[in-house]
């Protein structure tokens, strides 16, 4: 049976088992490979995008919960790049091996989109969620914080 | 800048030398036919002229350079061709980066015996001054070349990024004009050292740069392994021997052959694969089989709680000889004649790598067989081409690599064996025709994971009665890791497990006599260096054993290494610089202040921690670390900063809450959520600094690792005078050691 539901602001429809999650079908089914895959328990965030404009871990919803509803990648986050979160994470060289980056910057989008001046220790709370082995926790904050000012 | 994203390494070269020499350091210079080198500049439709197969210079001026290491996050894939760009003194913006395929004789690293391999932090160590022999050369063959074409002596020629000029008549040319007409002298110009440029004459070493993939990085379009998309792919799944060296006796594959979209069940010898056309087959039918095992692996009914008591046991019995890592002086005899003997003991657990890529490749093997292609993230790209034509019994040039970027190494990627590679390429010469990504599930990657052995460490020291410590004995019993992780490494070394042993030392302190001695016994489990390598459970022994004299004699433990370390001014340095920083002397109220210094591999870091201990849960917090490092000149310093907080982090983890236990011979963690790696919520406040120095730069990748369990363990030691010996240390340690 096929499954239809808005992926970057466009409608896809896909034959998958309905329990099928959502990680793979982006990124297998669909080819979407900015979401990644890390623990597959929601344990680590890598897989982070957003439902109906709040996040959500991909790995734990399945194809058939996210029917008609409005899902967004990394891939979706911004045309070029540009999106206040983006910028700020170049401007403070965030990214070392990169992998669990993309979850890192979809959880910080929601977390502006919904508390524009965000204080450190919401900074702190929020983006618990989200593991990154680099350890680059110090400057994820600090490009948060720069892009809540820029924005 | 840019960095060829789409062209990936290729195992067969299309170098067709010309003419060829040993240059320096024995890396080759040779030229090369036009347009011949590596994918991109072939690419180009300008005529191009490649200097050595490092260099390529089109006649639109822009400069191909090769990148030699793996990029896992530490910055190589730009800090290395800056190297050779500065000396070049070429337009940054100019520059192509492109990943060099794996030919050992060309791009292997001098300062790790010649291995294509990313590993030890020597990639900036062991490349920096082959680099800029290789840019000064090109450079010298362009400004040659520009002054036969005006008629003017060289010397009266200079050079701006990307630019030959002739001060004296106002001409300029580009190095993209020059290529059109440049010809290539049949030997390399001889550089001397004095030739090269003056660090103040750097225009990219010491000045930062963005690292050439980032962009790809915040926007998704990064390409790791597991991203690859291949026409007709299929999907791999395995399930491993849960104990090292079992094989499999049965398999009940009723259920995983019913799942929809399973295309084969494969009997390997260390488990059992499955394929199928979709990912979620794949892991169901996994879960799904049914599967005995034999019980012949060595670690079967071993357990890491009791081993760790056989490990301590072997390192008190001064009866039994261990191999020397560090002999100076007569140990035995000045502990005879001491005055006074202080001993204690320190014991590590099994640590996991948890880089957040799972373990995973891709792997096409053709309808005729005889050949492989594999997509992969490798510390060693000729590993991972030697162990495929390994697995495939075939010669590793019918092997064509591609060449991924990594999502996190630690050491876990440079094994010998390249056993995850392996899976995809034995599950892919099943399916001949038809590429197969094989993933590891987290699971999978923490249950197979090859750890930081468990380690027991018996030290002592000895004064003489002016109070001078003069015998310093420090004796680690444990698994080893060279021979599992490398034996052909392993051979090299001469049989000695240096990955193992690195760190044990006493020295820079200076101690007259001095022994240290590794005791290996192999539990049968999987072991691997790991970022910091054997530094780390070495110097949590030695920095918390060398706090422990400083307070048996009463003198500050700062006081008392500075004493030890009167003639290392590079050392004093750092130790100076940390104190300020953390402001040292200054009394903290409940609080504690903790210290740890090393040379590691020529890089000097000091490091200081300040916590709390909540005596009712046993919690450790850290609030504060401080750490000062010189690695002589930095290339990129805002990235050694980076390095250096992630090594913190990590260093962190592995203090606190990392630690795989092993029972019946089987690893017991699964996940994130029984094996605590650190988030942002457990984050201290990270201050670091660099010492800027001129020496020739060493590693930054792991150094600062090792000295935060330590400094964490000495802080805890200020805050309760409780000594943490065992580490992680656990809120349920730290409660049991305040109850004693």
């Amino acid at each position: 049976m096929a499954i239809a539901f808005d992926l970057n602001g466009k409608r896809v429809s896909i034959e998958v088992l309905p329990d099928t999650r959502l990680l793979w079908a982006i990124r297998e089914h669909l080819k979407l490979t900015g979401t990644k895959f890390g623990c597959g328990a929601g344990l680590c965030g890598a897989c982070t995008v957003h439902v109906d404009g709040s996040r959500a871990f991909s790995c734990q919803i399945t194809v058939q919960e996210v029917a008609g509803k409005s899902v967004t990648t990394i891939e979706g986050l911004s045309p070029q790049g540009q999106h206040p979160v983006q910028k700020a994470w170049l401007a403070e060289n965030v990214p070392q091996c990169g992998y669990c980056q993309s979850g890192q910057i979809m959880a910080a989008a929601d977390l502006l989109a919904k508390n524009r001046r965000p204080s450190r220790a919401e900074i702190v709370e929020h983006m618990s969620t989200n593991i990154c082995r680099c350890g680059t926790y110090p400057r994820i904050v600090r490009a948060i914080e720069r892009a809540a000012r820029e924005g | 800048m840019a960095i060829d994203s789409k062209k990936t390494r290729q195992s067969k070269s299309s170098v067709t030398r010309r003419s060829f020499m040993v240059g320096v350091a024995g890396l080759t210079f040779s030229l090369v036919e036009a347009g011949r080198i590596g994918a991109s500049a072939t690419t180009v439709r300008n005529k191009n002229i490649t200097v050595t197969p490092w260099v390529a210079i089109s006649t639109d001026g822009s400069v191909h350079i090769m990148s030699p290491a793996a990029e896992m996050g530490q910055g190589s894939l730009t800090s290395l061709p800056l190297i050779l760009a500065e000396e070049l003194d070429a337009d940054w913006t100019k520059v192509k980066i492109v990943p060099a395929p794996p030919i050992q004789a060309i791009y292997g690293n001098p300062g790790f015996g010649g291995m294509m391999y990313t590993a030890g932090s020597a990639a900036v160590r062991g490349y920096y001054k082959p680099l800029r022999l290789f840019g000064a050369q090109v450079r010298r063959v362009l400004i040659e070349n520009a002054a036969k074409k005006w008629g003017v002596p060289v010397e009266e020629l200079t050079t701006e990024p990307g630019v030959v000029i002739h001060a004296r008549s106002g001409r300029r040319f580009g190095y993209g004009e020059i290529a059109a007409f440049a010809e290539l002298p049949a030997k390399a110009p001889d550089i001397k050292d004095s030739e090269l440029k003056k660090p103040g004459e750097f225009r990219l070493i010491g000045k930062d740069v963005m690292r050439v993939e980032l962009p790809s990085k915040v926007d998704g379009t990064a390409q790791y392994s597991i991203d690859v998309q291949l026409p007709r792919m299929l999907y791999g799944a395995i399930t491993r021997a849960p104990v090292e060296g079992s094989s499999l006796q049965r398999v009940d594959d009723a259920a995983a052959q019913r799942i929809r979209g399973v295309i084969k069940l494969v009997s390997l010898p260390h488990g059992v694969g499955v394929i199928a056309e979709t990912p979620e087959a794949a892991f169901a039918a996994k879960e799904a089989l049914k599967i005995t095992w034999s019980r012949d692996g060595k670690a079967w009914g071993f357990s890491s709680e009791k081993g760790i008591e056989v490990n301590a046991v072997i390192a008190r019995n001064l009866a039994q000889p261990g191999v020397d890592w560090e002999k100076v002086g007569d140990a035995a005899a000045a502990f005879q004649q001491a005055d006074s003997v202080y001993s204690a003991e320190y014991h590590c657990d099994y640590a996991y790598h948890a880089q957040m890529e799972p373990l995973n490749a891709v792997a096409l093997v053709p309808t005729s067989g005889g050949a492989a292609e594999i997509w992969c993230g490798t510390q060693s790209q000729f590993m991972a081409v030697e162990a495929t034509a390994k697995a495939l019994g075939i010669t590793p040039d019918k092997v064509k690599l591609h060449d991924m970027l990594l999502g996190g190494g630690f050491g876990r990627r440079g094994h010998r064996d390249e056993e995850f590679i392996v899976d995809a390429v034995l599950l892919a010469n099943e399916t001949r025709g038809r590429p197969v990504k094989t993933m590891w599930t987290r699971e999978d990657d923490v249950r197979n994971g090859r750890f930081r052995p468990l380690t027991a460490h018996f030290l002592r020291a000895g004064f003489d009665k002016s109070g001078k410590l003069v015998a310093w004995h420090h004796r680690h019993a444990g698994d080893g890791i060279t021979a599992f992780q490398d034996p052909v490494f392993f051979e090299m070394a001469k049989r000695r497990d240096v990955i193992a042993m690195r760190g044990m030392e006493a020295s820079p302190y200076e101690i007259p006599n001095r022994h240290g001695e590794f005791l290996q016994n192999d539990s049968g489990i999987r072991t691997s260096a790991l970022r910091g390598v054997g530094v780390g459970p070495n110097k949590f022994a030695v920095e918390a054993f060398i706090d422990e004299l400083a307070a048996k004699r009463g003198i500050d433990p700062v006081v008392f290494r500075l004493d030890l370390l009167k003639n290392v001014p590079r050392a004093r340095a750092v130790v100076d610089k940390v104190t300020q920083m953390s402001d040292w002397r200054r009394k903290r109220n409940g609080r504690g202040l903790g210290f740890a210094y090393m040379d590691y591999t020529g890089t000097h870091v000091a490091t200081v921690a300040e916590v709390t201990v909540n005596p009712k849960d046993g919690e450790i917090r850290v609030h504060d670390i401080w750490t000062a490092l010189d690695c002589g000149i930095a290339v990129q310093p805002d990235n050694v900063v980076a390095q250096t907080e992630s090594c913190i982090v990590y260093g962190l983890g592995l203090a606190l809450s990392e630690r795989i236990t092993v029972a019946n011979g089987e690893v017991q963690e699964s996940n994130f959520y029984d094996y605590q790696v650190p988030r942002m919520r457990d984050i201290p406040d990270i201050h670091v600094e660099l010492v800027a120095t001129p020496n020739n730069p060493t590693g930054v990748g792991q150094m600062a690792t090792p000295g935060v369990a330590p400094a964490i363990s000495n802080a805890v030691a200020a805050a309760t005078g409780v000594r943490l010996r065992h580490m992680p240390m656990t809120p349920e340690r730290v409660l049991r050691a305040l109850k004693t």
